[in-house]
């Protein structure tokens, strides 16, 4: 039953979020803007939104006198070894769901259990675990520790579940090897649960803070997140740099939400709900 | 056919790390936290001595560990219920059209939840800014004195929890808007017909039936306080004067700026004392319910 007021209250339901969207979305706008102001207009009084001679020489600062190109390559080779660990998760969850073995069950407890503890608790002794393998100061040693997460062998069993057994059993008759049933039917058959998996993967890696900070060290490993975060110390440091430095952060970030934003939702979802 | 190794092949590598980085460390920790392991000790082992509870009792008579344990219920008292409620009322809200307008604006209440904490609060410090922030322009515009957003003693705290909150709703939009859709509308029509009204049937249907999801929001929020970092550690290093100091920054600080691994490991474990302590009940609570 649609009445005239209930469309109004809808009207007016949407106006509020609407200025709601509107106060969320401004501190981006705050960033894109200042990311392309002068550094004396980036600190001026009364500060404006708008630039009034747009420039990109913050950009160009972070890429030629600082060392942002070198952290922009860092941050991309921890996104490219995180999809090694969403090959991981699936083949975990894989496992799960469709084999019955010995000490299966105790196994799984482990899987939900390592989520109740997370990473900024234990960072002290994962530093000297990670230290006593060697891996401190090592791009491999920054992406170990958020390879695998317990909530993504979850969600990938949950998915894998659904894969029709019979469709494993035939292949398995003709002579099909494990590896093989694996790559060639439940994986494409999970397209899905991978795809939501590849994006959270991206974005939780591009946007990883933490273990850059504590396992780098030195300059040679920092990342985006870890440079940007540091930039606050250097000395010609401006406003307007930082907001340059954190837009390049945020801006490819977005544009994957954009296009993927179903899948981003979706895996969200499952999160709460299973 | 005999049983195969295929599946331990397949479990083995991402339980292997599970194993390695979200049970070993707090087993790592208890020796540990017994020795005074520092720098030097972790460049030449033979230098670590065992100093059996020294760490415990240092750290309970440490104001800076009860200052950042304070700081963090602080943080938990005040965000929790703010991103419940919040994203609560936003869903809600977004939840009552499925127009393209109304879909178009979920978007932007998500989008804080996927962008990076570090950009977010450089951009977030740069508003707060006392010299040339906008926040403090806009108040003078509306003829109020400037605040000191991050130097002043308890308005730093409510300027940390603001940014968290403002990035945290998003992800919790999104489950209780999926927990809003599973709602069978038949009950909703039910109540209507028997003339509830609005609020009356938010109270008396919406709320009960979404508990699982108010609970899961709630553990996962609660566990995010605790393990609190990116924010205060770019806005403000924990300061001034460690009045915005969280208990993983303090972890942080006495490991890695001060090298005091045992010491850390310590806190560590009563960290992780904590966490078990406040989110078992909570699961143990759910998993009565979905017994039921």
């Amino acid at each position: 039953m649609r009445t005239a007021s209930s469309r109004s209250v809808t009207v007016a339901v949407g106006a509020v979020l609407g200025a709601g969207a509107l106060l969320t979305a401004f501190p981006f706008l705050w960033m894109v803007f200042g990311s392309v102001k002068p550094r004396s207009e980036s600190v001026a009084d009364p500060p404006r939104l708008l630039p009034r001679e747009p420039t990109v020489e913050n950009y160009a600062r972070l890429f030629g006198e600082l060392d942002f190109g070198r952290y922009l390559g860092n941050t991309i080779a921890v996104v490219l070894i995180s999809m090694a660990g969403v090959l991981l998760m699936a083949m975990a969850g894989y496992g799960f769901a469709k084999f019955r073995f010995r000490g299966r069950a105790a196994l799984f407890f482990l899987v939900p259990a390592t989520m109740m503890i997370p990473v900024q608790v234990t960072m002290i002794p994962a530093y000297l675990v990670l230290d006593g393998m060697r891996l401190t100061g090592t791009l491999i040693g920054i992406a170990l520790p958020g390879l695998v997460s317990g909530f993504g062998v979850f969600l990938f069993r949950q998915f894998m579940t659904t894969v029709p057994t019979e469709m494993i059993e035939a292949a398995r008759i003709d002579g099909a090897g494990e590896a093989r049933i694996f790559w060639r039917i439940v994986l494409p058959l999970s397209r899905p649960i991978v795809a939501v998996q590849i994006v959270l993967a991206f974005i939780g890696s591009w946007n990883s803070f933490l273990w850059p900070l504590v396992i780098a060290g030195d300059e040679r490993l920092y990342t985006l997140s870890v440079g940007l975060a540091l930039l606050t110390r250097q000395i010609a440091t401006s406003p307007s740099l930082q907001m340059a430095g954190s837009t390049l952060m945020v801006v490819p970030v977005l544009v994957v939400f954009i296009v993927f934003q179903r899948h981003i939702v979706r895996g969200f979802t499952l999160s709460g709900l299973k | 056919m005999k049983p195969s190794l295929a599946p331990y092949a397949f479990v083995a590598p991402a339980l292997l790390l599970l194993l390695t980085f979200g049970v070993l460390p707090i087993l790592v920790a208890v020796p540990v936290s017994l020795t005074d392991l520092n720098l030097a000790g972790l460049a030449d082992w033979s230098r670590i001595g065992f100093v059996g509870l020294d760490n415990y009792r240092r750290l309970f008579a440490d104001p800076g560990f009860w200052q950042a344990l304070a700081n963090t219920g602080i943080f938990a008292l005040l965000g929790v219920p703010a991103v419940i409620v919040v994203s609560f009322v936003a869903a809600l809200l977004l939840h009552r059209s499925e127009n393209r307008f109304f879909r178009a604006l979920r978007a932007f209440y998500f989008v804080p939840a996927v962008t990076a904490i570090v950009a977010v609060s450089l951009v977030w410090g740069y508003l707060y800014n006392t010299q040339f922030g906008l926040l403090n322009h806009l108040l003078s515009v509306a003829g109020l004195p400037p605040a000191r957003w991050l130097g002043d003693p308890v308005l730093v705290k409510l300027s940390v929890v603001f940014v968290a909150v403002w990035r945290g709703t998003g992800l919790n939009i999104i489950i209780f808007l999926a927990a809003l859709k599973a709602i069978p509308q038949e009950y909703l029509e039910a109540a209507e017909l028997d003339g509830a009204s609005g609020t009356r049937k938010i109270f008396s249907i919406v709320i009960p039936l979404l508990r699982f999801a108010f609970l899961f929001v709630a553990v996962t929020t609660v566990i995010g306080w605790l393990q609190f970092f990116d924010e205060p550690f770019v806005l403000t290093k924990g300061g001034p004067l460690g009045e915005s100091t969280s208990m993983s920054l303090f972890l942080y600080q006495e490991g890695f700026s001060a090298g005091e691994f045992g010491y850390a490991g310590a806190g560590t474990l009563v960290l992780f004392l904590i966490i078990a302590g406040v989110t078992l009940p909570q699961v143990r609570a759910r998993r009565t319910d979905a017994d039921r």
